[in-house]
Formats: structure tokens, C-alpha cells, sequence
């Protein structure tokens, strides 16, 4: 899983049908120092994030597994929001 | 997910007997302000989309969980076409 701050949405109406209802977010992964780190990617949001949060996400197809037992064809989903990260 | 833009259309008439009668698009992956960037890539089509439009990619073993594409030998599917991108950073 990897650490990144939501900073968009994404807009679509149509879309492959598993898809309805699943709110896609566009995230930017972060580097440990909170620094945006590599390209923006869309993820779909399963805990309700918002647009400035900080929240962890996984990748690949394990992403639809909070979507049980529908199986959405995505490969980047939010799983936590982070309430605060420290490095010891 | 990637956003991408469709740049063009493949066609391939000796393929693997799945992917008969799937529509093959050449994307662009773009950045959230519309930038390209990155190398181009061969996506199967599941929502109609067209030439110039800004689409939504899912690529690896996700792609097959598209409509239409179960057991298919794909890595990349287009799942959805962008109306509106909004950016807060």
C-alpha cells in the first residue's frame, strides 16, 4: 500500500456498469516528508475520502476486494485515511 | 486507474480467438491537467469510446474484470469515458 493525498475527482457518466456508485478519485502519491512523489493516479474510494485528505491506497486487483463479492474492473483503490504518520 | 486519451485504432486479423470482435485503441496516458506523458499503449474498448476522447484505463489483471473480457488475454481496458476533471492540490 502506499501513502497519497486526494487533490481531484473525476467525472465520468458512462462506464462500464460495476462501476456505478463507485465515487473515482485522482490521488498523488506522497514521499515520506508529505511531498507529492511520482504521476497522479485514479483510484476508486472505498472508505469515503475527500478532495486534500491524506489516505493509503493499494494497487492492483486486490482494489475491488472492498467492493465484495461485485468485482469492478479497478486497479488502484483508497483502503484507510491517515489520521497522522510519524517516522521514527 | 490511468486517464488517457485515445490517439487511435488498431487492427489486428490473426489475434487470440478472445479477442475477436474486441475494438483495439491506441491510448495516451495524460496527466489530470491534460498533459501527455508516458509511452503509448493498446486498449481494449468496452464503453464505446472514440478517437480523441479522455478515457479511464485499468490495466493489468483488472482489465479482464471489465464487462465482456473475462478470461480474455488483455492487460489494458478502457472503463469509462471522462466528462470532467476537477483539481484541488
Amino acid at each position: 500500500m502506499q501513502l497519497a493525498r486526494v487533490i481531484g475527482d473525476v467525472v465520468a457518466t458512462r462506464k462500464d456498469e460495476q462501476l456505478s456508485g463507485i465515487k473515482l478519485l485522482i490521488v498523488q502519491p506522497l514521499s515520506p516528508d508529505h511531498q507529492p512523489v511520482g504521476r497522479p493516479l485514479v483510484a476508486v474510494d472505498a472508505v469515503g475520502a475527500g478532495v486534500g485528505e491524506e489516505v493509503f491506497f493499494v494497487r492492483g486487483k486486490e482494489a475491488s476486494f472492498p467492493f465484495h463479492p461485485a468485482e469492478p474492473p479497478v486497479d488502484a483503490g483508497i483502503v484507510g485515511i491517515v489520521d497522522h504518520w510519524d517516522l521514527g | 486507474m490511468l486517464l488517457a486519451k485515445i490517439v487511435g485504432t488498431v487492427v489486428a486479423t490473426r489475434k487470440d480467438p478472445r479477442l475477436v470482435s474486441s475494438k483495439l485503441l491506441v491510448v495516451r496516458p495524460i496527466d489530470p491537467r491534460g498533459k501527455a506523458e508516458g509511452n503509448y499503449l493498446v486498449a481494449i474498448d468496452t464503453v464505446d469510446a472514440g478517437v480523441g476522447e479522455t478515457v479511464l484505463v485499468v490495466s493489468g489483471s483488472s482489465a479482464r474484470m471489465a464487462s465482456g473480457l473475462k478470461d480474455c488475454p488483455v492487460d489494458a481496458a478502457i472503463v469509462g469515458i471522462i466528462d470532467d476533471i476537477q483539481i484541488n492540490d
